[in-house]
Order: C-alpha cells, then sequence, then structure tokens
C-alpha cells in the first residue's frame, strides 16, 4: 500500500484528521527546507505537500508568488526539489510527500523521468495545477507506473460530469479548493464546503482534502469536520516571509502556527 | 504568379473538438476555469453561427471600426526595393489604431450576450487595453486593465488613454513586469470573479477556445485583403508578411490564404539584439514546446522549465509564447517563420515614414523589414501583402530616445 494510503487508513482508525502543511521549496535558502519538512511533522503535519518553484504560478496569490521568487533566486527547480525529498526521506521514511507546481517544469524533465526518479527520491505523490484531467492522460499513467499518484484538484465550478471524471482519474486523495480565486485568498464558507465535500463523497471513496483559504486553528478545526484533511498553504509561507532573514525563526513560527491547528482539529468539542 | 488553388478541408479543420492544432493548444488551467472555460466555448460556437450576433458585429465593424481597412498599394516603397509590389493592409487605420479592436469588439458582444458585466484584459504595448477600455466604454461595463508596470512606464500615453476611457489600469509587479506577468494577474482576477467577468484575451494564445476564438475575430484582415487583392490584381498574392508576438494579426490575415498553396506566408519574430544575443523574443525561432498560459505551444524557456526574461524594442512583441496555432504552422511548413532584429525593425519602421508618409506601430516594423529582405528577391509581376498591424504614434518616445532624443 502506499504511504499516502497508509497513513489515511491509520488517521481512519484514530478517528483523526489529516493536516497537510505546504510550504514552498527553496524558501527563503535551499538549505531552509529539509529541516522546515521535519519540523512540521514534528509539529503534527500527516502529509507535507512542497511547491515546485515556477516562474509562472497562476493560480497563486502573492503570497505564493514572492515565494516561488524566493527560491528561484537560488535556481531551486524541480530536479533540487527531488534531492530535497530524498534527503528528508534519509531520516523519515514514513510521511507522504506530495509535490505541487506547474507542468511546465515536468514538461522540461519529461514524464517518464520525472515519474521514475519521483518514485526513487520518495514521493508519493504529484499535484499539477494547470494539468486538467481531459489532458492528463499520460503524465498520469507515467505516475502511476512509478507508485507514485496523481492528485487533482476539485473546485466549486465543477459540475457532477466533470466530478466524477476527476474522481476517477485521481488516486492518494482529492483535494477540494474550497473557493473561487487563488491560494491564499480571503476567508472560506466552511457550510458550504461541507455541501460539496458531501457531494464529492457521492463519486469517490478516495479521502478528501479542503485547501485555500484556511489561515487559523478555528477554521482548521470547523473544516476538518467536514474533510478528511486540511491543508495550509499561504499563512504559513507568509511565517516564511516573515522571517526571510532568520529561517530558524521562521521554521519556529510555522510549526508553532501548525502546532495549534494540530491542536484545534484533535480537540473533541 | 499564383492562381487559386484547390480548397481542402486540411487547414480549416484546426484546432479539433478539444482545441488541439496538431500537439500544440488544448485547455492547460486549473480546475475552477474548466467550466467557465467551456460555457465560453459553447456561446463562442452557438454566436459565431447566430445571424444576429454575426449582423452586429458586421455593423460595429463597420461603423465603429471603420471596416474594411484599405488595402493600399506601396508604389513608392515598391520600387525603392526593387521587386515585388507591395501592398498594405492597413489595420493601422482602424479605429484605436491597431488590429487589436477586431477582437475585442467581438469578445465584448459575445459578453453581453452571456450577461457578463465586467470586462479584464491584459495588455503589453497597451493597444489591446485601449481597444479593450474603448469597447467597455461604449457598451457601458467595468473595465480592469492589467499591465506590467515596466510597460507601464514605456507605454504611458496608452496607459493615460486607458484612463480616459473609464478603466482601471492595475500595475503588475510580479515576475518580469512585462505582459506575461500581466496575463498572469488577468487569470488570477478571472478565476476569483468567474461569475460576472469576461476575460478578453488579446492574443491568440490561452486556452481553448481563445486561440481558435481570437483568430476567427481576426480572420477579417485576411478575407478582406484576399478579396481586395483578386479584386485588384485577378490574382492571389505571392506572399503575406506579419509580425508574430502572440501572433493575432499575424493569424488573421493568414488563415484565411492557408488553403491556397502557392501563397508564401512569412512570420516576423522580435529578434531584439540577435538570437544569438540571448536578448530576443523569438520562441518559433529559437525556442521549444511547453505549456504555459493555457496552452501547449513554443516557448522561451531554461533547461528547467523556467520561463526566461524576453527582450524586444516592441513592448507588443516582448512575450515567451506564441500562439498555437502558429506552433503547428511552424512545425507543418506551412508558414516561414523568421528573426527580425530591433535594429532592422528601426530601419523599417523610418523607411516607411519616409517613402510613404506612414507611421508604423514598431511592431509592424518587424514585418516591414521582413518585406524589405523579400521583395528583392520577387520579379515586378510578383506581389506581397504585409500587414500593417498598428500605427506608430504610441512609439515615437522609444525611437526618439533609441536614437537619443529628448522629446
Amino acid at each position: 500500500m502506499s504511504r499516502i494510503a497508509t497513513r489515511f487508513e491509520a488517521l481512519a482508525a484514530r478517528g483523526r484528521k489529516a493536516l497537510i502543511p505546504y510550504v514552498t521549496a527553496g524558501d527563503p535558502e535551499p538549505d531552509n527546507t529539509v529541516p522546515l519538512m521535519h519540523a512540521m511533522v514534528q509539529a503534527g503535519a500527516d502529509v507535507i505537500e512542497m511547491g515546485v518553484p515556477f516562474s509562472d504560478p497562476m493560480a497563486d496569490g502573492p503570497v505564493i508568488q514572492q515565494a516561488c521568487e524566493r527560491a528561484l533566486k537560488h535556481h531551486v527547480s524541480l530536479r533540487r526539489v527531488l534531492e530535497m525529498v530524498r534527503a528528508f526521506r534519509q531520516d523519515d521514511p514514513d510521511t507522504p510527500v506530495v509535490l505541487m507546481g506547474y507542468l511546465n517544469p515536468v514538461e522540461a524533465m519529461g514524464y517518464d523521468t520525472l515519474a521514475a526518479e519521483a518514485a526513487a527520491a520518495g514521493v508519493d505523490g504529484l499535484l499539477t495545477v494547470d494539468l486538467p484531467p481531459e489532458e492528463s492522460g499520460d503524465l498520469a499513467a507515467c505516475l502511476q507506473g512509478h507508485g507514485v499518484d496523481p492528485i487533482f484538484l476539485l473546485a466549486p465550478t465543477s459540475n457532477e460530469a466533470r466530478i466524477d471524471a476527476i474522481c476517477r482519474a485521481a488516486s492518494g486523495f482529492v483535494y477540494y479548493v474550497s473557493l473561487k480565486g487563488v491560494t491564499g485568498a480571503a476567508s472560506l464558507d466552511v457550510d458550504g464546503v461541507a455541501r460539496r465535500v458531501e457531494g464529492i463523497r457521492r463519486h469517490t471513496g478516495l479521502p478528501v482534502g479542503v485547501g485555500f483559504g484556511i489561515r487559523d486553528a478555528a477554521t482548521a478545526a470547523r473544516v476538518s469536520r467536514v474533510a478528511d484533511a486540511v491543508v495550509v498553504g499561504s499563512a504559513l509561507v507568509q511565517q516564511v516571509a516573515a522571517h526571510v532573514d532568520d529561517p530558524a525563526a521562521g521554521r519556529a513560527a510555522v510549526a508553532a502556527l501548525l502546532g495549534e491547528m494540530r491542536q484545534a482539529m484533535d480537540s473533541r468539542d | 504568379m499564383s492562381t487559386e488553388s484547390q480548397q481542402t478541408p486540411e487547414w480549416s479543420a484546426f484546432p479539433d473538438a478539444r482545441g488541439h492544432f496538431g500537439p500544440y493548444g488544448g485547455r492547460f488551467v486549473s480546475e475552477t476555469l474548466m467550466e467557465p472555460l467551456l460555457e465560453l466555448e459553447a456561446a463562442y460556437r452557438k454566436y459565431l453561427g447566430d445571424a444576429d450576433f454575426l449582423a452586429e458585429l458586421d455593423r460595429d465593424l463597420a461603423q465603429y471600426v471603420g471596416r474594411p481597412s484599405p488595402l493600399y498599394l506601396a508604389e513608392r516603397l515598391s520600387r525603392e526595393l526593387g521587386g515585388a509590389r507591395i501592398y498594405l493592409k492597413r489595420e493601422d487605420l482602424n479605429h484605436t489604431g491597431a488590429h487589436k479592436v477586431n477582437n475585442t469588439i467581438g469578445q465584448a458582444l459575445l459578453a453581453k450576450r452571456m450577461g457578463k458585466t465586467r470586462i479584464i484584459a491584459e495588455t503589453g504595448a497597451g493597444q489591446h487595453g485601449v481597444a479593450t477600455a474603448t469597447v467597455a466604454a461604449r457598451l457601458g461595463l467595468e473595465c480592469v486593465i492589467y499591465m506590467g508596470a515596466e510597460d507601464i512606464q514605456r507605454q504611458s500615453p496608452n496607459v493615460y488613454r486607458m484612463r480616459l476611457l473609464g478603466a482601471e489600469v492595475v500595475p503588475v509587479a510580479s515576475g518580469s513586469r512585462t505582459l506575461k506577468d500581466a496575463l498572469n494577474e488577468a487569470m488570477r482576477d478571472w478565476v476569483t470573479h468567474v461569475d460576472d467577468t469576461f476575460y478578453i484575451i488579446g492574443t491568440v494564445a490561452g486556452p481553448h477556445p481563445y486561440p481558435a476564438m481570437v483568430r476567427d475575430f481576426q480572420a477579417v484582415i485576411g478575407r478582406e485583403a484576399r478579396a481586395q487583392y483578386l479584386e485588384a490584381t485577378g490574382q492571389l498574392p505571392d506572399a503575406l508578411v506579419a509580425c508574430v508576438g502572440g501572433g493575432s494579426n499575424a493569424i488573421g490575415l493568414f488563415h484565411p490564404f492557408l488553403d491556397d498553396a502557392g501563397v508564401a506566408m512569412y512570420g516576423a519574430e522580435a529578434a531584439g539584439e540577435g538570437i544569438d544575443s540571448g536578448h530576443h523574443s523569438a520562441p518559433l525561432c529559437a525556442g521549444r514546446p511547453g505549456v504555459l498560459h493555457g496552452n501547449r505551444t513554443y516557448l522561451m524557456e531554461d533547461a528547467d522549465g523556467q520561463i526566461t526574461e524576453t527582450h524586444s524594442v516592441s513592448a507588443g512583441l516582448d512575450y515567451p509564447g506564441v500562439g498555437p496555432e502558429h506552433a503547428w504552422l511552424k512545425d507543418t511548413g506551412r508558414v516561414q517563420y523568421v528573426p527580425v532584429t530591433d535594429r532592422e525593425a528601426l530601419e523599417g519602421f523610418h523607411r516607411l515614414t519616409r517613402t510613404e508618409g506612414i507611421i508604423p506601430a514598431l511592431e509592424s516594423s518587424h514585418a516591414i523589414a521582413q518585406v524589405v529582405k523579400l521583395a528583392p528577391t520577387l520579379g515586378p509581376d510578383q506581389g506581397i501583402i504585409v500587414n500593417l498591424s498598428g500605427r506608430g504614434d504610441k512609439d515615437i518616445n522609444t525611437v526618439a530616445r533609441m536614437e537619443g532624443i529628448e522629446l
């Protein structure tokens, strides 16, 4: 069984929901990333989502755009992100790692090369933001051939037919984008999200993660009541950005916020 | 000398149902935009076959834009170059001064039919932004234009024109602060306001259906030029020339001639300081296929797949991608894409200005520069149509600065 499936099964057995932090690899400098991954696991992360820097992050708000720019100044691209995952794996054989990024760096590397090298580095899933299922057949096949899950987004604008098609193409988990907008957008309507997640569950037995717009422990806790996983990105990257001159302090701030979210999600009230 | 050739369905069959031109094109966007794009495609298919819509479009093109634009025989330029007869398709005479308005009129009418109340657009040189702000003012629609902070500096008169027309011009300070970043930001706005907002893309790039839709609105250029040339000469031209940034004016001229096998076509890409310098905007001449802004096409990128900074004296050509249909026309050999440097374009700018009394846009000056190379290789019984896609008033500050003159 894959690390992702194993992890979700173990969480379900304990009645817990997954906390999935997102950070941009190489932000604010390459040496920060592996220690940050370990710090997030210690603070309660169940799965780690690693942003692969891209020059034109169309689906991201200003926080992650700037993180990409900081990382690209250090020439952190897909190959270096794979090296980071490989380094992380030496001390953590269990925590699933999902890469999230855009298609062009994947195209530049070549689908089969990427799939083989990602699997060898210990990557468990790949979410390509600008690759809808209609165009994803070749890449999904390469990934699955190497035991890497293709992760897909579902959106508030997805109709029933699209939800069904996406759920059939996906493995690992599906990721519901909780609002119309870019990453880091303002607020989300938890009741509306709850209805959408129920709708998605009619199409798939895969775990359903929810992300975009989750900024604090209270929202994380409320979303965790309706979804299987809570994805937090911009709020954490903001902590990295606030401490660009002192990455250790940035790691501590990320861990502190994640710890609050973990506690709020696990408390039984 | 060419004659009208047999029509084949080969070229008009593209794109396929999912927006592919061979391996290029397609729809590479985040899931949130998929349904809005499918809705747009349905509306576009419906109204392009709707007699009322087409009648309104034709009326606006005639009475508001001033179409048909003339096909002008440039006699002095032809004589000076000593080869083929050179005809200028005068898109510079359109309302707002460039071909861009052909497309913004069409998309704005579509937006109105779809019940959208807010228009957004990206712009590089500002021509598409002005053409969008113009139609938004006329239809009473809210209008927001995204423009790279760098382009706002070098095209300030157009920024003021957009503001006069009531548009909000939003500077984009991310990335290279030029057209590609403005496009990213417009996409971000669209994904946030999909319910009431119509995104008017200015070129034949972006996700399906934009490359096909913008082409169809711009193809009026080639349809008119073909009929005008036939009427003037009784024949088809031997060659067509247009500049290619995203490629909307070029595809507009080329598309109605694609099935005319005897008509050669040349797309002039911005070679900036020269292809070898690395400072250029010529993905077809020196890039490789990849995916950006919703479609697969030729791109300027590094070995890691990061999009690289481009350079051109012309803000309207300063873009690292190109429409996917051009990528396909390159691979199939139907169109030849050739590099034209900043210096050659500037010489073309002066040559047309002095020989014909027409000041071309710096974008169109790239096409003129290609004509300067091509015309002497043809005979006096042969003819070239060059798309004079825009007028050069907006560029006089840039040209003066390049020549060390302070205005």
